[in-house]
Formats: structure tokens, C-alpha cells, sequence
């Protein structure tokens, strides 16, 4: 039986994770409306704008039906604004995060878009050297909870990917590379196996 | 031949990657993949023209990816007349500042100074566009030159190639601005999307010939018939409306909208823009799309396109 991922298709770049996810092996579906996440081994929340993608999720009641998810033991994985959308906190007012995971993020972090930029960084659980990381007007995680790890940083230690139990969060974009780790490290902790961290 | 996860062939793309601006400090700032990246985290969303940061905010909080700052909306720009420039620094940085999405900007074709300009204020994604008063009847600006992404509009498949060629990081349609009559942006659409399909069915030996009638470059066209699209993000503009005007535009496969008048210039723009944004997301749910469009108010009133005199077609300007 392949794993049942669905990717948060409100807005941003869910037909990038999808590919992946589906060269993987993945049953793949897009989620638009709560019902979409029953039967799901996990859900990507992808990259896009965390402004949208929140008032999107608010108004269809996605706030609610995520904690459940989660609760009922789903994983979940976001990505830049995915991130942005599961914290607890955010630096900034708005918008306001779904809660899904202790931590708290500040969002454009690093400055506007002429900013962004591409860099190696080692994360911890995938073997096989650095991961090649893309950051577009990226956030970074400012900090976290108890139970909460850091599983990569910058060179200046600033924190860009986080795990705790079945959630993980990264600042930066895998489903933006050829380099499928990332998403094969998500279909292990979708598929309940133990952490290699 | 490398193939990228997201479908999309990398080998025109690997070539082009290296940075070609000048006086860079930091080689990885600004690469072709943030460019081109950025545009890919708009994908399944609208971006709206505003013309002061009060609209900015209520195009934030309806749930745009982006506003696209401009002195006048298209609507205004063909009754006034005149040359239409880019905007104010002053106003573009208002607007900057009044909101955390993407800011946009528009520079006249082919007026790479008013780009830089843009770049150095800080916008996120400079629009090089036909609404404006075209500054060169030959050329459009060397965008591999900036760090700041651009988006160029198109009519047909050679010439979105021809400006992907020249660095554009993002497509949109050219529809026909400031009307608010979809059916020049159906058009385009069609003709760009039919375009892919006919170079898909070409045997090799025609891809040549295919690049000398499209007025495209060939690495490009030979990718396009290889993948099925194009290898950036492809919008749609010019003329959209409705709610169902931009499920219509996503139906026909662009990955998401431009509304430009259409929203400031009709009568509840907050309840439109959110019923816009709504739309785009569920394009292929009638029925929250019906119930989105309930009670809308005026929509801009607007000019059909076809009685429009040539001279006066936005369109035609890119070459």
C-alpha cells in the first residue's frame, strides 16, 4: 500500500511537492476543503504566502481540522510559508499561525526578495552530505519549545529546520531541487518509522 | 538529460543559472533559481494593482500573493492618454512599506533604467509591461542583468519564449488591460497552451524550422517540446473581472491571476478581491465559486475589446 500524502493546495507551490512526493511512490492528494484530510498518512503544507495561505485556511476551518489531524497522529511537513503557518508565534502580528507545532517564527527574515538566496547546509537525519537549500523570502525560527530539535542551521546558527515527533518545518524549499531526501525523510516519519535523529 | 522534481527540464535552465549581473558580492544572491523561484511561490494566486497603500492593505488582507504598485490602474491610463512611466519612488515605497506580501512594479519596455531604479528601491518583482508607454521600438531590457525577478506579458508561445530567452523569471498573458474583457486573455492563453501541445507532436526534425516560424530560441523551443510547458510560471492578465473570469483562466491551465482594474474600479473591492481570491483557489468547485459571486456590486464597467481601434490595443506593443 503506498502512503497517503496530501499536499495543502490553498495556495503556493503544491503541484512541486506533488511531483516529488509522487516520484517517491506517494498517493498523492490535493487539499482544499477539511474532508480532503481524512485517510491521510501525512500533509505537506507548502510554500507560498503565509498571508493567503492562513486567511485561506481560517476561512474554511482548516485550524480546527489540523490540531485533529495532528492529535489523531498525522504527520505534517511545511515548507517556508508552511512553516509560517504551523508556529505558535509569530514575531510579526499577522498573520495568525495555526498552532500546530512550539515554535516561533519570524517571517522575511533574511530581507525582500533581491535577498534571497541559495546555500548548502548538513541536515541532521539525512545522510549523504549537505542538502542544497533554496530560501525565498525565507523565515527563520526564532524559538522553540521543549521537545522541539533543531535539525539544521546557518552558518551564523540561525535556526531553518525543526522536528518534533511527526512534525517538521523547514525555511528553505526542497520540492525547488532534484534532491529528494528531505521529502524521503518526511515519508519515513509519515509511515510512522523511528526517527533516525 | 537532467530532469528537475517539479517536472520541468533543467538543462536551459543549469545553463543560465550562473549570476551575469555585475558587482556582485555574493554569487548566490539573485540566481536564476530565487528568480524563478519566487514566481513559483505565487502559483494558485492573484495578484492586484493598487495605486496607494490603503489599497495595498485591503488587497493583503483579502488574501493577494502580491499588489502590483502603479500610479494609474490600465482603466485610467486609456482615458487619460499620454506616456505612462513607472511610478513614484514615493509611492512604491508607501506601499513597500504598508505590506509584507511581494511588491511589483512596472517598467516601460525596453527601459532598463526605470528597472534599476525599481531594483534599487527594493521591489520584489519588476514587471516589464505593455501598459505602460513602450520606451524602445526594438528591444526589450536584458533581465539577466538584475537581481530583481521579472514578468513579461506574452500573446503567443514565441513571443513568452523570446523574453524568457531575454531573463524573464515569470509569464503572464498580455489580455487586453484596462477593459474588463476576458476574452483577449482567453485568447493568449489558448494560443500559448495550443502552441506547447503542437510542439509536443513535432518529430525532431521540424523543432528547427518550429524556432525559425515562433521567432524562438531553439534550446527553448526544443525543451518546451520535450516537457509539455513552459519553464517558468505562466499567469493570466488583462481583462479579468469576475470570480468565474479567474476560475475561467485557471480551468484553461495559467497558474494563476493578474487583476488589474478590475477590482479597484468596481463597486465593493474588498468583497470582490476576497471573492477573486476565493475563486482561484476553488476553480473547479461551481459551487463556492456560485456562492462567492453572490452580491458582488458593480463590476467595472468596461470597454469589449474588439471595438477598441488598433492604436489603442495594448497588445500589440512588445516585439
Amino acid at each position: 500500500m503506498p502512503l497517503n500524502i496530501g499536499v495543502l493546495a490553498l495556495q503556493g507551490d503544491f503541484q512541486e511537492h506533488r511531483a516529488v512526493l509522487e516520484s517517491l511512490g506517494a498517493a498523492v492528494t490535493e487539499v482544499r476543503l477539511p474532508h480532503q484530510l481524512e485517510g491521510l498518512d501525512g500533509l505537506v503544507i507548502p510554500g507560498g504566502e503565509s498571508t493567503t495561505i492562513v486567511k485561506l485556511a481560517h476561512r474554511w476551518g482548516f485550524p480546527d481540522a489540523l490540531r485533529h489531524f495532528v492529535d489523531e497522529g498525522g504527520a505534517v511537513w511545511g515548507t517556508c510559508a508552511g512553516m509560517i503557518v504551523m508556529a505558535n508565534a509569530l514575531l510579526e502580528t499577522e498573520p495568525e499561525p495555526l498552532s500546530l507545532m512550539d515554535i516561533t517564527v519570524s517571517r522575511n527574515s533574511f530581507g525582500r526578495q533581491v535577498d534571497s538566496f541559495e546555500t548548502d547546509i548538513p541536515v541532521k537525519g539525512v545522510p549523504g552530505g549537505p542538502v542544497h537549500a533554496v530560501f525565498i523570502r525565507a523565515p527563520s525560527v526564532q524559538d522553540q519549545g521543549e521537545g522541539v530539535e533543531c535539525i539544521a542551521q546557518l552558518e551564523d546558527g540561525t535556526p531553518v529546520a525543526v522536528r518534533s515527533g511527526k512534525l517538521m518545518a523547514t525555511a528553505f524549499h526542497p520540492e525547488l531541487t532534484p534532491d529528494t531526501r528531505i521529502h524521503e525523510m518526511f515519508l519515513r516519519l509519515s509511515a510512522g518509522e523511528p526517527s533516525p535523529v | 538529460m537532467a530532469t528537475s522534481t517539479n517536472g520541468t527540464a533543467t538543462s536551459y535552465i543549469e545553463r543560465v543559472r550562473e549570476p551575469r549581473w555585475l558587482n556582485s558580492q555574493d554569487a548566490e544572491v539573485g540566481s536564476y533559481a530565487v528568480k524563478s523561484g519566487l514566481a513559483q511561490m505565487l502559483k494558485g494566486g492573484v495578484i492586484m494593482d493598487v495605486v496607494n497603500d490603503e489599497q495595498a492593505k485591503i488587497a493583503e488582507d483579502a488574501g493577494a500573493v502580491a499588489v502590483m504598485a502603479l500610479e494609474r490602474v490600465p482603466a485610467d491610463i486609456r482615458q487619460d492618454g499620454g506616456v505612462a512611466r513607472m511610478s513614484d519612488p514615493n509611492m512604491i515605497e508607501a506601499i513597500l512599506k504598508a505590506v509584507t506580501i511581494p511588491v511589483m512594479a512596472k517598467s516601460r519596455i525596453g527601459h532598463f533604467v526605470e528597472a534599476q531604479v525599481l531594483q534599487a528601491l527594493g521591489v520584489d518583482f519588476c514587471d516589464e509591461s505593455e501598459v505602460l508607454t513602450p520606451a524602445d521600438h526594438e528591444f526589450h531590457s536584458n533581465k539577466w542583468a538584475f537581481k530583481m525577478p521579472f514578468v513579461c506579458g506574452c500573446t503567443n508561445l514565441g513571443e513568452a519564449l523570446r523574453r524568457i530567452g531575454e531573463g524573464a523569471s515569470m509569464i503572464r498573458t498580455k489580455g487586453e488591460a484596462g477593459t474588463g474583457d476576458v476574452v483577449e486573455a482567453v485568447t493568449h492563453a489558448r494560443t500559448v497552451l495550443g502552441e506547447i501541445k503542437r510542439l509536443q507532436h513535432l518529430p525532431e526534425m521540424e523543432l528547427m524550422t518550429a524556432a525559425k516560424n515562433l521567432g524562438a530560441p531553439y534550446d527553448l523551443v526544443l525543451e518546451v517540446a520535450r516537457t509539455g510547458k513552459l519553464p517558468v510560471v505562466n499567469f493570466a492578465a488583462g481583462g479579468i473581472a469576475t470570480p468565474a473570469d479567474a476560475a475561467l483562466m485557471m480551468q484553461i491551465g495559467v497558474d494563476g491571476v493578474f487583476v488589474g482594474s478590475g477590482i479597484f474600479k468596481s463597486g465593493n473591492p474588498a468583497q470582490r478581491a476576497d471573492a477573486i481570491v476565493q475563486a482561484t483557489t476553488h476553480f473547479d468547485n461551481p459551487d463556492i465559486i456560485a456562492n462567492v459571486s453572490r452580491d458582488l456590486g458593480e463590476a467595472m464597467v468596461g470597454i469589449s475589446s474588439n471595438e477598441l481601434p488598433e492604436s489603442e490595443q495594448l497588445a500589440k506593443r512588445g516585439w
